[in-house]
């Protein structure tokens, strides 16, 4: 049995199923906000920060921009494991999946925080 | 027709390449294992494996023009279009993802190492009946599909995801003899079974690309297998 460290649940079964959560959540986002794109009409902005501003919204980003950073995560790490071996690298191939994880890594939660902050920051 | 054969020769060659035989199938369909007779009577240095020649052994599996499959019971025409007719060459090459031995003889090491991984062999730990342990035929059913395989490995090295990890991922051939076992009602070994196949590779690495069940020979469904295999640590894990 192989025990990656870096795997976002650090076993299949997790990974596999925040895959597919993640992507329900994603999805029912993109139809919702389809929908209401259609419906809503002549936006400005007052009306457009006023429906971003509800609660219900702001718990549904902060829902999508989790869940974009964990499928996000899980879709990558399974790029980087499969790509970047010692089938293509040779020896260097540890340090280049590790540079190219961690780069993921810090891109995912700097943009984890700045979604969080959008959201939450009432700005 | 024209046949165009992988050729290599680790004792002599550099590098591998592709070598043209002319072949005169008098028009015949014949088998692409045919064809390589008649090739190898023109060059006896030509090595491939084979033995029954009737899709049961499974020692000649090969990837004839960019689809594996055995050679013994793949016809010309079935090949590609255009084969039979002689308006395209046959393409021989080895199984792809294994090292090659020499011309389409690949050494099926790391192969054997994965269907060794997932014990395929009944497991029970409780007392041995008299005669037997029997089975309802709707339990037998279920390995119906399964216990078929005959190990030519044409699945798992159509596999991309067992191309890049064939040390971690266990291939389709081997998770569908897991599942042989797992489906078995005289096999109580389950609980082992499944928590050696809980990580992100040795069965999560299918990502349902479904090549395994295009070329398998005798028309099993890894894929199938390994969703059942999936249900079932679903279960158990939540």
């Amino acid at each position: 049995m192989v025990t990656p460290v870096t795997s976002l649940g650090r076993n299949g079964l997790y990974d596999w199923l925040i895959q597919r959560v993640s992507a329900v959540i994603i999805g029912v986002y993109l139809i919702f906000m389809l929908g209401y794109l259609m419906t809503a009409g002549d936006l400005d902005f007052a009306s457009w920060k006023a429906f971003m501003g509800s609660i219900c919204m702001q718990i549904a980003n902060t829902l999508l921009v989790i869940a974009v950073a964990a499928h996000t995560w899980v879709g990558l790490w399974g790029v980087t494991t499969d790509y970047l071996t010692s089938l293509t690298f040779g020896k260097a191939a540890t340090g280049v999946r590790l540079i190219a994880q961690v780069a993921i890594a810090l891109a995912l939660v700097v943009y984890l925080l700045w979604g969080l902050v959008l959201i939450w920051g009432g700005a | 027709m024209k046949v165009s054969i992988y050729r290599y020769n680790p004792e002599t060659d550099r590098e591998p390449s592709m070598k043209e035989y002319e072949v005169d199938t008098q028009g015949k369909d014949l088998m692409v294992l045919d064809i390589l007779a008649l090739v190898k009577e023109q060059d006896q240095s030509l090595a491939y494996r084979r033995s029954c020649r009737e899709g049961v052994c499974g020692s000649d599996g090969m990837n004839m023009n960019g689809k594996n499959g055995l050679a013994c019971i793949t016809p010309l025409s079935q090949v590609a279009p255009g084969v039979l007719e002689g308006k395209k060459p046959l393409i021989l090459r080895p199984l792809p993802g294994l090292p090659v031995i020499r011309d389409l003889v690949v050494d099926m090491g790391m192969f054997y190492n994965q269907y060794e991984k997932v014990q395929p062999y009944l497991q029970n730990n409780t007392p041995a009946p008299a005669i037997e342990r029997l089975q309802s035929p709707e339990e037998r059913a279920k390995i119906d599909g399964l216990y078929e395989c005959i190990l030519c490995a044409c699945c798992s090295t159509s596999c991309p995801s067992f191309w890049w990890n064939p040390d971690k991922f266990l291939g389709p051939a081997a998770l569908l003899q897991s599942y042989r076992f797992l489906a078995d009602s005289r096999d109580n070994a389950t609980e082992e079974r499944l928590s050696k196949l809980d990580d992100p590779f040795s069965l999560f690495r299918c990502h349902g690309i479904m090549n395994c069940v295009s070329v398998c020979p005798k028309g099993l469904n890894p894929t199938r297998a390994i969703g059942h295999i999936r249900s079932m640590l679903l279960e158990r894990g939540i």
